[in-house]
């Protein structure tokens, strides 16, 4: 691998991150705008953050946000990592291929389906549509990626910490609250994390399982740049952008370092 | 000092430790097959074979991690079938030594103590003792990323002598040690079980640790007992060729029996001119049978001057490699025949005139009793 970074090199880094980020900026550059125009410069200015701490409506949007993005977060956690226990686990059994081809089914399948799908479901049982159908279905979206993390974490622990602990007398349950659990924890993490910014930034879900009183951030961005764009919006977005860049990057340091130190210790 | 331990030669003496016909089976493969053991209190027991002779198996069937397809295991009377690994008196150290990594050296060493909850206090006291005996006091709080193999080795031991087990396994304990370290480590191993008076049990697949450090070693081959003896026994007595070759060098000499005279046994082999004279009156061979001789390189003598025609047990050969290993000589002899035989001597002063060179024609030769007869 050469370290040189050649002319075409450099050209090609920039075109790809300009093709991927450039929007973005403009939309971060654009949120300091001291002028109504969304496309023009005025000079820079906070003013439309402090708008924006003061518009009730999407203040109320971005708690409902919050508060669904950690339940399912919770949820998804726990389910995800007894999925990715259970998947490492129980060695091969009949439709072990099928099961994880099931779990990680959400990640690659169109959210128009999942989010139509689960609408469908909702209805069928008769359950009204609001906070707890979009934290349900936003559940069923994080949980296979809160599996991944946790089991590439799993996939490398070494068992014979576990037959240790056993050895030393703790029974099976106290093995894996005092020695697994402890281990993984940083992948677990991590998994949270993902599943909460996930959530976090999700419309096309939301919206097909949205109902009265239950309007998230996405939403209410959405229809607002429906009606006409505001920088407000623009500085909304910056902060859910910050949040998500954060949380990704935390999740990823950790899972990481979780899985460089097992490693290490096999050693 | 030693006292004289040998309660397996005791018929009223009853083991601590008893295999009954344990057979243990994963899908096809048999890793042990109808094994009859028994194991005495205060034993230093090595179980030797190479990988994936079932050694492990073994082991692990009596920590509880494997249970036996059929056959019983008893410990101290009490059949151990069903009983998990936590309620067992038995505890073991890791050939991964699996040392917690996010606690540190005090909370590994503590960790069985707490599961049996046992009063703080007592606790440090006993954490403090184990780590004067294996001499860590000074890095009870650091953590095992932060020591070395040797120390973390140090650790994996005392973590699981702190229960004071009955019988404490150790699967390839100095396996990931240095040379030089490895042997410190035997003889330290040895005086910690002689002090504690505990049942060890080790699995090796290094013959030398296990005659170093075995009262009696058990030799396994594709999941069977092949002998039970004590070092000396297996290797002055090996009963198969198999443990023969695996359990130091050995020099194999195949031929047919005679006859016997005098007591001693007469075999033709290609190897010699002469039929060899043999001294292993045990065997019950019948004439005719294929059987191997299998003499140990140190106990053949080389020499350049012709013996003489009354001498028996005589070779004749051309030196092919020599190795000069400081306190042995290798001698590498090609036969006649193409086979090559080793014999060491002991370079016991430091200067020789006139060396035995390189393709110089020699003659090996050895005592009747320096050989022993395996039947094929």
């Amino acid at each position: 691998m050469t370290r040189r970074l050649s002319p075409f090199n450099v050209t090609a880094l920039v075109l790809g991150f300009a093709f991927l980020y450039l929007p973005i900026l403009l939309l971060v550059v654009y949120s300091f705008n001291a002028s109504r125009l969304v496309t023009v410069w005025g000079g820079f200015s906070t003013r439309w953050y402090g708008m924006l701490f003061r518009n009730e409506a999407l203040m109320e949007a971005a708690w409902v946000t919050f508060r669904i993005a950690l339940l399912t977060a919770s949820v998804a956690t726990i389910l995800g990592t007894l999925a990715a226990l259970a998947l490492t686990r129980y060695g091969r059994f009949p439709g072990l291929t099928l099961f994880t081809g099931m779990v990680y089914a959400p990640m690659v399948m169109p959210e128009v389906i999942t989010g139509l799908s689960l609408l469908l479901f909702f209805v069928a049982i008769g359950l009204d549509r609001g906070f707890w159908t979009i934290t349900l279905a936003h559940t069923t979206l994080t949980m296979c990626f809160v599996t991944v993390v946790v089991q590439a974490r799993l996939v490398t622990f070494d068992r014979s910490l576990e037959e240790a602990a056993m050895d030393l007398g703790a029974p099976p349950l106290r093995t894996f609250f005092a020695v697994t659990l402890p281990l993984i924890a940083p992948s677990i993490v991590a998994g949270f994390l993902l599943a909460f910014t996930l959530s976090l930034d999700d419309l096309v879900i939301a919206s097909f399982n949205t109902g009265p009183g239950a309007t998230t951030l996405p939403i209410r961005i959405y229809s607002a740049v429906r009606l006409g764009l505001s920088p407000e919006v623009n500085a909304a977005s910056t902060i859910l952008i910050g949040i998500v860049t954060l949380g990704v990057i935390a999740a990823t340091l950790l899972s990481k370092r979780s899985v460089i130190r097992s490693r290490r210790n096999a050693h | 000092m030693r006292r004289t331990f040998a309660p397996w030669s005791d018929p009223d003496a009853k083991p601590l430790i008893r295999f009954e016909n344990v057979t243990k089976r994963f899908g096809d493969a048999v890793a042990a097959d109808n094994l009859t053991l028994n194991i005495f209190e205060g034993e230093f027991f090595c179980l030797l074979g190479p990988s994936g002779c079932g050694k492990t198996t073994l082991m692990r069937m009596l920590a509880g991690f494997e249970f036996p397809s059929e056959g019983v295991i008893t410990l101290a009377g009490q059949n151990l079938a069903g009983v998990p690994p936590y309620r067992r008196p038995v505890n073991m150290m890791f050939q991964s030594y699996a040392l917690f990594p996010h606690m540190s050296v005090e909370k590994n060493i503590a960790f069985g103590l707490k599961q049996d909850g046992l009063p703080k206090g007592e606790i440090v006291a006993r954490v403090g003792e184990m780590l004067r005996l294996v001499q860590l006091e000074k890095l009870a709080r650091r953590y095992p990323s932060q020591l070395s193999g040797g120390q973390r080795q140090r650790v994996a031991l005392a973590r699981a002598l702190a229960k004071k087990p009955k019988v404490l396994l150790l699967d390839e304990p100095l396996g990931a040690l240095d040379k030089k370290l490895r042997e410190e480590t035997q003889f330290e191993l040895m005086d910690i079980q002689h002090d504690l008076g505990m049942t060890f049990i080790v699995v090796t697949h290094d013959q030398e640790e296990a005659m170093t450090m075995a009262d009696r070693i058990a030799v396994m081959d594709h999941g069977r007992i092949v002998q039970v003896a004590t070092p000396g026994e297996i290797y002055e007595q090996p009963k198969t060729r198999f443990i023969a070759e695996f359990v130091g060098d050995v020099n194999i000499l195949e031929g047919h029996v005679l006859g016997q005279e005098n007591g001693l046994w007469r075999v033709q082999t290609p190897s010699a001119e002469v039929p060899l004279t043999i001294d292993d009156p045990d065997e019950v061979l019948h004439s005719g049978q294929a059987v191997a001789i299998a003499v140990r390189p140190e106990k053949m003598v080389i020499q350049r001057e012709w013996p003489g025609p009354d001498a028996i047990n005589v070779l004749t050969g051309e030196v092919w490699d020599i190795g000069y290993l400081g306190d042995w000589t290798v001698y590498r002899v090609r036969l006649a025949t193409g086979e090559i035989l080793r014999v060491t001597r002991a370079n016991a002063s430091r200067f020789v005139e006139n060396p035995i060179d390189w393709d110089e024609q020699v003659y090996i030769t050895f005592a009747p009793d320096a050989a022993v007869i395996l039947a094929e």
